[in-house]
């Protein structure tokens, strides 16, 4: 590919008074931007405008009894409840993992190695599997195969581990979400000067030490940063739990990790596609988008927000 | 190590866990709604019960029945050799079965539609795309749109088996997801025609049905279907292991089958048993 | 796989030549060996991916599954006659558990399938495809001319007596929808990307990249929602066809779900062409819009190659848009017919069958390769941007 200009661009230094091309090609391009944020204005304001009217206290504070496609009975808070345990347990797993598999490849790894450059490929291809297929492996892998083993050693006569739930499905999205941590705690761990590193040597201190007391609490905000995007990446998938834990529906809370829950997201693709009238479930419909929604987010923008300082703040300490 | 952990915790939550007298049932999502209605109902009667409901299908039902994972499996369909099969294999016995209630397949058409009845062979010919337009049917000159559920759905295949005699839809059939998604597209398409449970049927016409040319035609009404001359109705099933269809979950299959049940049924728009099938 | 910045190989090269320096601290070495250990967990995730999906699989790729309706029975009269390996073979029992049983179990589950074969209605046993296994790999893929039809069709039709597996129908239906969602999604993320990164003013720049990384954060199922309630009735209304939900607005919902990613790797690579290069257009008169168009886009072609390459991944990933807003397995190109995915007849129909039999095993066999295609063009679109970015740095 010849990065040479072509005649054109010569061509118009000749040419005096507008430049009509470059003004309408800067022109298509900027309405290309507006248009899309106003698709996403579009989508936010269409949920605010008709969801809004629907939140009442009840509805995100009772479980509904009966019939949850009745205006009377719908309630969200089952599954407000479901969504925030699944991520919340999620979180646990895939920090740790994340954060260690980042510091391994900025910290100890040598970029050049064939297994450092095994593990970025097996990140870069993990980000790219479709969620649907991560609810297959999980099914396979969590539900049948560690799950049932649990039930074999604590020789359960019914399924008590071996059944789609809580635990099951945090855990295959904490496989889901694990690139995202590892790219985003990277990027922060990169964004630490080496100098505070060899400073940290200089004093005497071992490597790990250097880690554990220098580099990881400045690269807190990172972390952070990767935990909250990974969970706001998690909270609105629903095909990966499809199989491995979510409900229908529940009478009650799930009052432990091997309980199936409701989901938010899980219930809103109920509610779109199950409901026995469509015109009077509209209305629930837009309260529980909401609701979601206002998770992912509050938690999005926080964590977008975060980046963006991080980013300045590494290019000004450069 | 991550298995290791896993052990641990699981452990210490099992440990910690209660097991009170909980009845669950699972299965299809056609019935969710209904045995939600008999779980409330049955546990404000008898508070010391526990009911847990949910749903996945009706094939989900019978996977968990098979393998403990519930107490009851509700299915839309009766059970597949298959699926028999699998039961015996995993506990010894056949499970039981239940028919706890009835639904009528009512076919939709749009209100301004002047068809107001037609036999099983009319239906066969126009799902399978051989009558194409209201006219061969002594209709309006106007061309007929199909609306199909879901091949996943139980009633599309209850449809297939019994309505297409297992020919294939056409391939023009549009699939709504949910019996809410066909009703709405037939209330806005005056050549549209739909099929569905028999509770869905606001704001449409519903046609009235014979089993052959020339035959009677038959309001989807509860007399109909009981006295089956109404030709399109299936059985809603309950399934049961047979070794533990004892105590609590015995007295509730009764309780379902009996007059409160059925009462239930019928709110939930299905048509409750006929007196003989009923438990005494 | 992200290349390193200089800065950081310098990192590196500090790092490792204290570790060579130090005493040996056993300690230390612990630590960096569990560490390691921990970072091979993604790679043992895509590795036990693949593994658990394919296993599933397994049988239909040999093509050991049946689905055929009419099977040989072997009357439970027999039950003594019979061989035990042939029996056990004839029952699909394990031979642990088919030890464990007694004559009674196994007389009964050969009396369950010869009622199951005595349940077909006469139509379909009469019906000249009960004998076809349609879960082998012939009616997988090629077109089969099922009784009662006038011509070899490509039908996905699981459900029924004769089941009808051609998988041909759900790839056209991703393919549909995942090309009307890039058509629609690429022109616009390229722009905005062109804009945002050459011609958008700093302060303007720092407003939009997020905003439109917001888009990303809506939820797929809540895209699905907003297209099923709202996008559907105005493209109808603009465009006046028959069908209100169809692959055309499953496939610029898709497409809102693809924008945010094709614009975040395209204007990296866009922002990855060093200043030097527009500067050097702007010194010889160029305007802002010249030097991008034709300095900056084509300098950057290969990442923008790798962004639609990575959106089209997406597209093709992506399971509850296309589940919500149209479902049925059309053998049609018409863009206003209804359309099924792959991932979408996953979703829909695993909780309706019985597992382990032909039906699920196609379903995870459309799992594996569904895998399988986005590791490749995952692949492809590293493997892209990876050249462009150590081409444009080694020119620096």
């Amino acid at each position: 590919m010849s990065a040479s200009p072509r005649p054109e661009a010569s061509r118009s230094l000749s040419r005096t008074g507008i430049d009509w091309g470059s003004s309408l090609g800067t022109a298509v391009s900027l309405a290309a931007t507006v248009f899309i944020l106003l698709i996403l204005f579009v989508i936010l304001g269409n949920v605010v405008i008709h969801g809004l009217p629907q939140l009442s206290w009840r509805f995100v504070s009772t479980i509904p009894k009966k019939d949850f496609f009745d205006k009377d009975s719908a309630a969200v808070l089952p599954m407000i409840v479901g969504t925030s345990i699944r991520v919340l347990v999620m979180t646990v797993f895939v920090i740790p993992i994340g954060v260690t598999t980042a510091v391994y490849l900025t910290e100890y790894a040598r970029s050049n190695s064939w297994y450092t450059r095994v593990i970025r490929a097996a990140i870069s291809n993990l980000a790219g599997v479709p969620s649907i297929v991560f609810g297959l492996f999980g099914a396979g892998f969590f539900v049948h195969l560690i799950g049932g083993g649990i039930d074999d050693i604590i020789g359960a006569t019914s399924p008590k581990w071996g059944k789609p739930a809580l635990l099951w499905a945090s855990l295959t999205l904490a496989v889901m979400t694990l690139p995202v941590v590892i790219v985003a705690t990277e990027e922060s761990l990169r964004a630490i000067t080496p100098g505070l590193r060899e400073a940290s040597l200089a004093l005497g201190a071992t490597k790990l030490q250097t880690i554990l007391r220098i580099v990881l609490p400045n690269a807190l905000p990172g972390i952070l940063t990767g935990g909250i995007l990974a969970v706001s990446r998690a909270a609105g998938e629903v095909a990966p739990i499809l199989f491995t834990g979510a409900a229908y529906y529940l009478a009650d809370l799930p009052r432990s990790l091997n309980d199936q829950f409701m989901d938010l997201g899980y219930h809103t693709y109920i509610l779109a596609s199950q409901a026995p009238n469509i015109e009077k479930a509209r209305p629930i419909l837009y309260g529980t988008v909401f609701v979601l929604l206002l998770l992912t987010f509050s938690l999005n923008a926080v964590a977008i927000f975060a980046r963006a300082r991080i980013r300045r703040q590494m290019r000004s300490g450069h | 190590m991550k298995k290791n952990l896993l052990v641990i915790a699981a452990s210490l939550i099992s440990a910690a866990q209660v097991l009170g007298g909980s009845i669950t049932v699972k299965g299809s999502d056609t019935m969710v709604v209904l045995a939600q209605k008999w779980a409330e109902t049955y546990m404000q009667k008898n508070p010391g019960t526990k009911i847990q409901v949910t749903g996945g299908g009706t094939g989900t039902g019978f996977a968990a029945l098979q393998n403990g994972q519930t107490d009851l499996a509700t299915a839309s369909r009766p059970i597949k050799a298959k699926e028999t099969e699998n039961c015996i294999k995993a506990f010894g016995k056949r499970p039981t079965e239940f028919k706890v209630a009835l639904d009528g397949i009512t076919l939709y058409v749009h209100p301004a539609n002047p068809v107001t009845q037609l036999t099983i062979e009319e239906l066969e010919g126009i799902y399978t795309g051989k009558i194409k337009n209201w006219k061969e049917i002594g209709g309006p000159d106007l061309a007929i749109t199909v609306y199909s559920r879901e091949n996943s759905s139980g009633t599309y295949e209850f449809f297939k088996e019994h309505v297409l005699k297992g020919k294939d839809f056409a391939a023009s059939a549009q699939t709504q997801q949910g019996t809410a998604g066909v009703v709405q597209a037939v209330m806005k398409d005056k050549g549209g025609i739909g099929y569905g449970g028999v509770g869905y049927a606001t704001g449409v016409n519903r046609l009235k049905i014979a089993k052959i040319k020339g035959g009677t035609y038959y309001e989807p009404s509860e007399e109909a279907v009981l006295a089956e001359t109404y030709p399109i109705w299936r059985y809603l099933y309950i399934y049961v292991n047979p070794a533990i269809n004892s105590g609590e979950i015995s007295t509730f299959l009764k309780w379902v089958r009996g007059e409160e049940g059925q009462k239930q049924v019928s709110e939930a728009s299905y048509y409750p048993l006929p007196a003989t099938l009923r438990s005494q | 796989m992200t290349e390193s910045t200089p800065e950081q190989r310098g990192v590196d090269r500090d790092w490792s030549g204290i570790r060579r320096a130090a005493n040996f601290r056993p300690v230390e070495w612990l630590a960096e060996k569990m560490i390691q250990g921990v970072s091979f967990t993604a790679i043992a995730g895509v590795f036990l991916i693949f593994l658990f999906v394919g296993k599933e699989a397994l049988p239909v790729f040999l093509g050991q599954t049946d689905s055929r309706l009419i099977q040989p029975i072997i009357p439970s009269s027999e039950v003594a006659k019979v061989k035990p390996e042939v029996l056990r073979q004839y029952l699909g029992l394990s031979v642990r558990d088919f030890a464990a049983m007694d004559q009674d179990t196994l007389k009964e589950l050969m009396q369950v399938r010869e009622e199951g074969a005595k349940d077909i209605p006469e139509y379909a046993r009469s019906d000249p495809d009960s004998g076809v296994n349609g879960s082998g790999w012939r009616y997988l893929i090629a077109p089969h001319q099922w009784s009662g039809n006038e011509h070899p069709e490509y039908i996905w039709q699981p459900v029924g007596n004769i089941q009808k597996f051609n998988i041909i129908p759900l790839f056209l239906g991703s393919l549909k929808t995942t090309l009307i969602g890039l058509f629609f999604a690429v022109p616009l993320a390229l722009a905005a990307a062109l804009y945002v990164s050459q011609l958008a003013p700093v302060r303007v720049k720092e407003w939009v990249k997020p905003g439109i990384e917001m888009l990303a954060g809506i939820p797929s199922v809540v895209v699905g929602a907003f297209a099923l309630l709202v996008l559907a009735t105005w493209l109808q209304s603009i465009f006046h066809y028959q069908v209100r939900l169809n692959a055309f607005v499953a496939g610029i919902a898709l497409g809102f779900a693809v924008i945010p990613l094709v614009f975040s790797i395209a204007e990296d690579a866009l922002t990855s062409v060093p200043k030097s290069y527009v500067q050097a257009a702007l010194a010889v008169g160029a305007s802002r819009w010249q030097a991008a168009r034709d300095i900056v886009l084509p300098a950057a072609i290969p990442g923008v190659f790798a962004a639609v390459v990575l959106g089209f991944g997406r597209a093709i990933g992506e399971t509850m848009i296309v589940l919500i807003v149209c479902s049925a397995p059309v053998m049609s190109w018409n863009l206003f017919d209804s359309a099924r995915s792959i991932t979408t007849t996953i979703a829909a129909e695993m909780g309706e069958l019985v597992p382990g039999s032909p039906h699920y095993r196609i379903l995870f066999m459309l799992g594996t390769v569904l895998f399988a295609v986005t590791f490749l063009t995952n692949l492809i679109g590293d493997v892209v941007i990876n050249r462009l970015k150590r081409r444009l740095e080694g020119k620096r």
